[in-house]
């Protein structure tokens, strides 16, 4: 065998190495991606299961406000029924929608709970919160997460070398989570007046 | 900055670092079991090669490969019992129930930190002490203790307890905790081995060698040349010497990963300023711990011994001391926090 074929053939080998390590390593990102997207999911599912619960426990004592707590059950329905339809990594802007809805009506209800100190003193409305808080706090966080794995497998995917092997491994840029109502971003307005709405 | 998350601050690198870092010290340890057997090997050889041919030659490595077993089997043992051993020494509970709502943060805070690391979440253990320190063991990621003391919960508020039991993810994430628990259980095998043999030795129950080096020469060809006495001196000494080395190695290797590992404290929260507040409260905590010891204490965030060798900076203190200076990691996680706010226009000058 002349020197020449030798060569041919280790760089040959070498190529289809280097090709099958890519590959490999846009599907384990992939995989990750998706991971951290159902991380989100459970978070999600947590925090709807949370709400009817704090719901009925400051029904009794918060007759008259009544819109903020219609706004969050709705608000949490619509995420429920958006959540039903499961989440891909090309589509999360509409679940993304819908939980930023039910972020901002929750974050007007636990506010207008601080203005009712008989309420925060029953030690029921003080677990609740704490539990509201880590939910969210960890919804936060697996958001996070998600959005820096989606970065990471989207960066791999438009590099080149390993952008050549993107189609081959039908790796598509994944959405990422972002805070798109700037519902979210404003402070809820606390009406401390006590007056009966409609 | 913030560290880009894109680019996990050389998290990759780290990881491949401890990895091999983990094998040479397995490596290395069994090894040096059966370097000791095998020097004890060689002299039994010199000693009985010039007998006559009727009685016992060593010729096969029998010590040697003993050694090597017993090497291999310490190992297999401490991999599986080290992570216990160490969370007994410091007399930890376990948290299984959360009943308090204290314990109940806690628990929700590692489960947050969890998620943010992305990793299993790990058992969480309370050391009763007023002396506010955390730290971790395990074998791997997925199998992984938290430990904090009594001390640290009733010191911190929720985000600054957030953001050190993130600095411990950090060390379990890069694999830090799985090289720090072998390094513990190695060095406490390896002292009570030299400590039985401490006391074989100087209470004469070695003597033999000693008698044989000058009764060797009534019975063959002539008395074991100069150059046994010389290998039998230094295969006593290194087992002398032997925990104190490995003392050395746990010590060296411990500096830069405090500071990798408060740097992933503040990509996994966000949030570089809460962990430089935590570990001003924990310098400032005055009394040393009275439950954790020195064994575990490179496993520890801060140093629970207050010892002042942390305070140097340069070769001197890269070598002997196990933490870094609590002010060069406070000045770090506080120029990563106003660089943050600088750069999302909410820095307000003091």
């Amino acid at each position: 065998m002349s020197a020449f074929v030798l060569f041919a053939i280790v760089l040959v080998a070498a190529i289809v190495f280097w090709f099958i390590a890519a590959y490999n390593g846009l599907i384990a990102l992939r995989n990750l991606t998706q991971n951290a997207l159902k991380q989100i999911d459970v978070q999600l599912k947590r925090r709807h299961d949370l709400i009817p619960n704090l719901v009925q426990a400051v029904q009794g004592a918060m007759q008259f406000e009544k819109d903020t707590l219609q706004a969050v059950v709705e608000a949490r329905n619509q995420a429920v029924k958006i959540a039903a339809g499961g989440s891909d990594l090309q589509n999360v802007a509409k679940t993304a929608a819908a939980e930023t809805q039910l972020t901002g009506a929750l974050g007007k209800l636990m506010a207008v709970v601080e203005a009712y100190p008989d309420l925060k003193a029953t030690g029921n409305i003080g677990q609740l919160q704490e539990e509201l808080t880590s939910t969210e706090n960890k919804i936060g966080f697996a958001r996070q997460l998600y959005n820096d794995t989606a970065t990471q497998y989207n960066i791999r995917q438009q590099q080149f070398p390993t952008s050549i092997v993107a189609g081959f491994a039908n790796a598509l840029p994944a959405q990422l989570w972002e805070i798109t109502d700037e519902g979210e971003r404003s402070v809820p307005k606390v009406d401390l007046s006590m007056k009966p709405k409609g | 900055m913030l560290p880009d998350p894109s680019r996990p601050i050389d998290l990759f690198s780290q990881q491949a670092t401890n990895r091999r870092r983990s094998r040479w010290l397995v490596a290395g340890f069994v090894l040096f079991f059966a370097w000791l057997g095998l020097g004890g090997d060689w002299l039994a050889w010199e000693f009985t090669k010039d007998r006559p041919a009727a009685q016992y030659h060593h010729s096969l490595p029998l010590f040697g490969l003993a050694m090597f077993a017993i090497g291999l089997g310490l190992v297999a043992y401490i991999r599986k019992t080290g992570a216990d051993k160490v969370l007994w020494s410091t007399g930890a509970w376990q948290l299984i129930n959360p009943v308090t709502p204290q314990e109940k943060v806690l628990d929700n805070v590692v489960q947050e930190m969890a998620i943010a690391s992305g990793l299993p979440k790990p058992t969480i253990w309370i050391v009763d002490d007023p002396d506010p320190n955390a730290f971790t063991t395990g074998n791997d990621p997925a199998h992984a203790h938290i430990a904090v003391t009594s001390g640290l919960l009733a010191t911190l508020n929720r985000d600054e307890l957030e953001a050190v039991i993130a600095h411990e993810m950090g060390h379990v994430k890069n694999l830090d905790t799985q090289l720090m628990t072998m390094m513990a259980g190695l060095v406490g095998a390896v002292a009570l081995i030299s400590n039985g043999l401490g006391r074989i030795i100087f209470r004469g129950g070695f003597g033999d060698s000693g008698r044989g080096g000058g009764g060797g020469g009534g019975r063959g060809k002539g008395a074991p040349g100069p150059l046994v006495l010389v290998v039998l001196v230094i295969w006593v000494v290194s087992w002398i010497l032997a925990p104190i080395i490995t003392r050395l190695m746990a010590m060296g290797i411990s500096r830069n990963r405090e500071y990798l590992a408060d740097a992933m404290s503040a990509q996994f929260t966000r949030n570089p300023l809460s962990l430089a507040s935590a570990l001003e409260k924990i310098e400032s905590a005055s009394e040393p711990s009275t439950s954790i010891k020195g064994g575990v204490a490179h496993l520890c965030i801060a140093d629970p011994l207050g010892r002042h060798v942390n305070g140097l900076q340069g070769f001197v203190g890269d070598l002997l001391a196990r933490h870094p200076p609590m002010a060069v990691r406070v000045a770090r996680l506080k120029a990563m926090g106003y660089q943050a706010q600088k750069a999302s226009g909410t820095f307000q000058p003091s």
